[in-house]
């Protein structure tokens, strides 16, 4: 999380009332008043939070189908999660999805924030801009374009690497280059997020630091790795675990360019949850599948808490 | 470059030189996409197919718009993308900030415990209560009904955590002289603490906007009528199986459902940026 808890100002409390009212009066009647500001946002989250939250976990231990008779079926749907291998295969292809994208995306997001803030840099606003851009256009569309752009045959990529001698075919019908064309295009649509919040971090770096190794001589390369990167480790610890939960919610590009395919190589979970909720109606079988994809999330959440928790209490 | 050239500062030239040819090229490679899809909207149906492509289109044509209008009920998709990611952003902010308010400046037993929950709560991906959502909306009979697209993310625990964190930041001298003055508390937060918190609504309704235009899982489930869905949901028929629609037609689609927060971003790109930079968390 970007913003820290703060500890809140001591409480203003409001003056009593004429009437002599006791205090227990006026704690009731505060309680009331924070109850008519936090009504409507407690009702909508309850009902399509909450409710939701325990209702799909009483549907994980069923054989729904959203309508008929449902009956339950105890932990069938959570063996089946790690018994059947479109399942598995699917747990590994989110795993291989987030292998290519958290690295590459966050790689190159840190080099550009990296170049971005180099001093030498000239019309920094104008890169900026520009490399930012694509994160303002949809993952659909992204998808749209990078087909066209890599169709076998009217693809401008295509056309230009066969110009230089190379061959890439038809990269979305070859099982094994897919996924990494998939991950591609999520790297490409958000970089320039994780981008932005690195430069951020950068910023918050002392330039006095940067001067102090400048002139004890120290290379580039060094100032690197012993100022940069230290100082940026909250940082880059943040976008880490940001992209991988990102990852593990991958389905929009996949929808549109592979459709899970070619021969399941890109079912992810989510498509996986899609497909066996929305077309197959096997509520039950999503409901598991989509805790699990929530108990992932969470561990990795809690990865990010217990990190943070650390390096507060380090830097205290 | 002056006369006098030490060997230090030449080299130090160079690698800057270097440095803005590298990011020439990455910034050329990053907006290769969005040249494909401005050019290609425009191009012939001739052009789009022939080989060798092109990137530059040799004539220039609306054609692609006209039958983009055709294929799709289109104006009605970009008002329905108009209407559910502004409808949602509205009536996130009035709930959320309504709640955040409470959370920040109303003294009452367990708004710990609350504010723990909402933060519980953000950790929940949407995907994960896709399906008793989706039971809940059709029991409710609001499938392909835009309070059915709308209601579910009509408040939202991140805006909530977001606006409370910017609220205690406020100082409360001014809502005490307020509370003096004998001002209700609805009064303190829609004339003292709403004005002076601008920026952080702003902040968080370009977030939430941006996020729900460019959103395909969530109006794909709710919507099973092609006149409901939005822009971006609306492409995605074109495609896939039996969606033999000719490239150009496809790229001015998308032309179209990008230009709006391109626009946005290009008028206010340092509010935006920061925006995303801010609510990164999600």
């Amino acid at each position: 999380m970007t913003t820290t808890l703060q500890r809140p100002a001591p409480r203003y409390r409001p003056p009593a009332p004429l009437g002599g009212r006791t205090p227990h009066a006026r704690s009731a009647r505060r309680s009331l008043l924070a109850l008519l500001f936090l009504g409507p946002a407690l009702v909508l989250l309850g009902a399509f939070v909450a409710w939701p939250m325990l209702s799909a976990f009483r549907l994980s231990f069923t054989d729904s189908s959203g309508f008929g008779r449902e009956s339950w079926v105890g932990l069938e749907n959570y063996v089946r999660v790690f018994a059947d291998p479109d399942v598995l295969r699917a747990l590994g292809n989110t795993a291989l999805y987030a292998a290519l994208f958290t690295p590459t995306a966050v790689v190159t997001a840190l080099v550009l924030a990296l170049a971005l803030n180099h001093p030498r840099l000239p019309l920094r606003g104008a890169f900026r801009t520009a490399l930012f851009l694509p994160f303002v256009v949809s993952l659909a569309v992204a998808a749209f374009a990078w087909s066209y752009l890599l169709d076998p045959q009217i693809g401008l990529l295509n056309f230009w690497l066969r110009g230089a001698g190379l061959q890439l075919g038809n990269v979305l019908q070859d099982p094994a280059l897919a996924m990494p064309t998939v991950a591609l295009v999520a790297v490409w649509k958000n970089f320039g997020f994780y981008m932005v919040i690195f430069l951020a971090g950068l910023q918050e770096i002392p330039g006095s630091l940067r001067e102090a190794a400048v002139v004890d001589g120290a290379s580039p390369w060094q100032r690197f790795r012993h100022i940069t990167l230290p100082m940026l480790s909250n940082t880059f610890a943040f976008v880490l675990i940001v992209a991988l939960i990102a990852a593990l919610q991958a389905f929009d590009q996949i929808y549109v360019m592979t459709g899970g395919g070619p021969f399941g190589s890109t079912q992810t979970i989510v498509m996986e949850i899609y497909e066996s909720g929305f077309r197959e109606l096997e509520l039950g079988f999503a409901s598991a599948l989509s805790y699990v994809l929530l108990g992932i999330t969470l561990l990795l959440s809690l990865l990010q808490f217990v990190f943070f928790g650390r390096r507060e209490k380090d830097l205290q | 470059m002056t006369t006098i050239s030490l060997p230090r500062p030449r080299r130090v030239h160079a690698a800057s030189v270097m440095l803005a040819v590298a990011m020439v090229l990455a910034t050329a490679a990053a907006l290769l996409p969005i040249a494909i899809i401005v050019f290609t909207a425009f191009k012939p149906v001739a052009e789009v197919n022939a080989y060798p492509p092109t990137l530059v289109p040799g004539a220039w044509t609306l054609e692609n718009f006209a039958r983009i209008f055709e294929e799709l009920p289109f104006a009605r998709l970009i008002g329905n993308s108009v209407i559910f990611a502004g409808g949602v952003t509205l009536f996130a902010l009035v709930f959320d900030s309504l709640a955040a308010y409470a959370l920040a400046r109303i003294d009452f037993r367990g708004s710990k415990v609350l504010l723990i929950a909402i933060i519980a709560s953000l950790m929940i991906p949407f995907q994960a209560t896709l399906i008793p959502v989706y039971q809940l909306v059709a029991d409710l009979g609001l499938i392909n009904t835009f309070a059915g697209l709308i209601a579910p993310r009509a408040a939202d625990a991140f805006g909530i955590f977001f606006l409370r964190q910017f609220f205690l930041s406020l100082p409360r001298d001014l809502d005490n002289a307020a509370r003096i003055d004998g001002a209700s508390e609805f009064r303190i937060f829609r004339s003292v603490v709403l004005p002076n918190a601008v920026p952080a609504l702003l902040t968080l309704g370009i977030f939430t906007f941006v996020n729900n235009w460019n959103d395909l899982l969530w109006p794909l489930v709710f919507t099973t009528e092609a006149e409901m869905g939005t822009i971006t949901s609306g492409l995605t028929l074109l495609t896939g199986p039996g969606g033999i629609i000719p490239q150009g037609v496809m790229m001015a689609g998308s032309l179209i459902a990008v230009l709006p927060l391109a626009v946005m971003f290009l008028m206010i790109q340092r509010r935006f940026i920061e925006s995303v930079a801010s609510t990164g968390m999600k």
